[in-house]
């Protein structure tokens, strides 16, 4: 293997069972509950998970929620959106501790 | 932008495209072939149930050239039925109790006989559909009226609107086109169509704009129900998710932007069992515009005739030896049978 990250493995996923199973039916199970029409639609939590594979930097994660957003009718616009909003999320949490930054400083100084 | 046929492309000869799709599935991904998947389903040989749908293609002609296209169609393209042909067709329509008759193209309204042909259905008793492609309505004054012609013969109306936005739809259909639909869109309401309380049907076509799967039918319609509402005052009945099946400019598009092996592949893993039970052959006939008969509008455009010799021509016609007919299988069906499965109604499952 050339690199640590093959597209091909984002395939093979399903197949983490074979090391231990009972754990990864569970894993599944739960997965495919939450994405399924609840309070939230599965489009928004397509969304939503589009989102966060950009702050967990998942490359399979960004792949195949870039295709579910696709097959469930988002447009480019909201995808984009989405991911602007795990941005300003994660910006706002380096700046807000700024506030911690300020704190000391102002505890230090006279 | 012109066809492929103009082209002279080799994915304008049907053999090529056959060859194509077939290497890729047995030798590229080395995943079953179509039969194979059927047989392991207990769906091989596919059997007709009914003859519920008549599809007739009245022609290649059409306005716009969209990078999709099964049928390869284009202003370029001059093959259309001619009266004949369609009397033949009114002929084998007569002697059966096939209930809908479902015209397509091209544009099948460029086809200068086209609305005596509507007129003849209708006073056969036939329910009409014609997929208008939207876009004819607004191209030439002389098609202006055609939102009044369906009315008044209670025409269901099925156009493609691959999205609620232009930039994709352009982008699939040809700079202009979502502005035209909406504006022919507006102009079918305004008859009536799509509206609570009249059963004037307009129904919605959605297909990918690109190498992926359409997801859930109902989500998507609400969807394009909610925008074109909010943003366009427009109305529509229901919408059909259609999945793009891999031939012609589609097979041209994926093999080009390298995404075909990917799409079989996908295609091919996302198998249903459910969806195949249900696949449109099954209860369909497709006419082709020179009269010649086949399981359906892909088999037509890949040249692969009813397994039925006697009977592939419309004149033979034989509601009764049809139905006793294997329907021909090969490796574009996979585009009918995946994930929630696909036809020219939109999802089978």
């Amino acid at each position: 293997m050339k690199t640590y990250y093959d597209p091909e493995d984002l395939k093979k996923f399903g197949q983490i069972g074979q090391f231990q199973k009972g754990l990864a039916d569970k894993f599944f199970a739960y997965y495919g509950e939450v994405f399924a029409e609840g309070a939230l639609t599965a489009r928004e939590k397509s969304l939503i998970a589009l989102a966060v594979a950009h702050t967990v930097q998942c490359p399979y994660c960004i792949d195949a929620y870039s295709v579910d957003t696709l097959e469930k009718g988002c447009s480019e616009e909201e995808m984009m959106e989405a991911i602007h909003v795990a941005a300003a999320i994660r910006g706002g949490a380096s700046l807000v501790h700024g506030v911690q930054m300020m704190n000391k400083v102002k505890e230090l100084s006279m | 932008m012109k066809s492929l046929h103009a082209l002279h492309h080799k994915l304008s000869k049907t053999d090529a495209q056959i060859e194509i799709l077939e290497d890729s599935v047995r030798n590229k991904l080395g995943l079953p072939l179509f039969q194979q998947k059927m047989q392991d389903a207990n769906l091989f040989p596919l059997k007709p149930t009914s003859l519920d749908i008549f599809q007739i293609n009245l022609g290649k002609m059409c306005n716009q050239v969209c990078k999709h296209c099964h049928v390869d169609a284009g202003p370029d393209r001059k093959e259309i039925m001619t009266r004949e042909t369609m009397q033949e067709c009114l002929d084998a329509l007569a002697v059966s109790d096939i209930p809908t008759v479902d015209m397509t193209g091209g544009a099948p309204e460029m086809n200068p006989h086209f609305r005596w042909f509507v007129e003849e259905c209708r006073a056969l008793g036939k329910h009409v559909m014609v997929r208008c492609n939207l876009t004819i309505i607004v191209a030439n004054p002389k098609y202006h009226d055609l939102p009044e012609f369906y009315r008044k013969h209670n025409v269901e109306v099925v156009s493609s609107l691959p999205f609620y936005n232009a930039d994709k739809t352009d982008r699939q259909r040809g700079t202009g086109v979502f502005k035209d639909s909406v504006r022919a869109l507006k102009m079918l309401n305004e008859v009536g169509y799509g509206k609570e309380g009249t059963d004037l049907l307009l129904n919605l076509v959605y297909n990918p704009a690109g190498a992926f799967l359409p997801g859930s039918q109902d989500n998507l319609k609400r969807q394009f129900k909610r925008v074109l509402r909010d943003e366009f005052e427009i109305e529509f009945n229901d919408l059909y998710a259609i999945t793009n099946i891999p031939i012609s400019r589609y097979l041209d598009y994926l093999i080009s932007s390298g995404n075909f092996e990917g799409y079989m592949e996908k295609l091919i893993n996302s198998f249903n069992p459910s969806a195949a039970q249900g696949v449109m052959c099954r209860s369909t006939l497709s006419v082709s515009w020179e009269g010649y008969v086949f399981d359906c509008d892909f088999n037509q455009m890949l040249e692969l005739p009813v397994a039925s010799p006697a009977h592939q021509h419309i004149r033979n016609f034989d509601a009764q030896a049809l139905m006793e007919r294997e329907i021909v299988l090969n490796q574009h069906c996979y585009g009918c049978t995946a994930g929630a499965g696909s036809s020219c109604g939109g999802a089978t499952a």
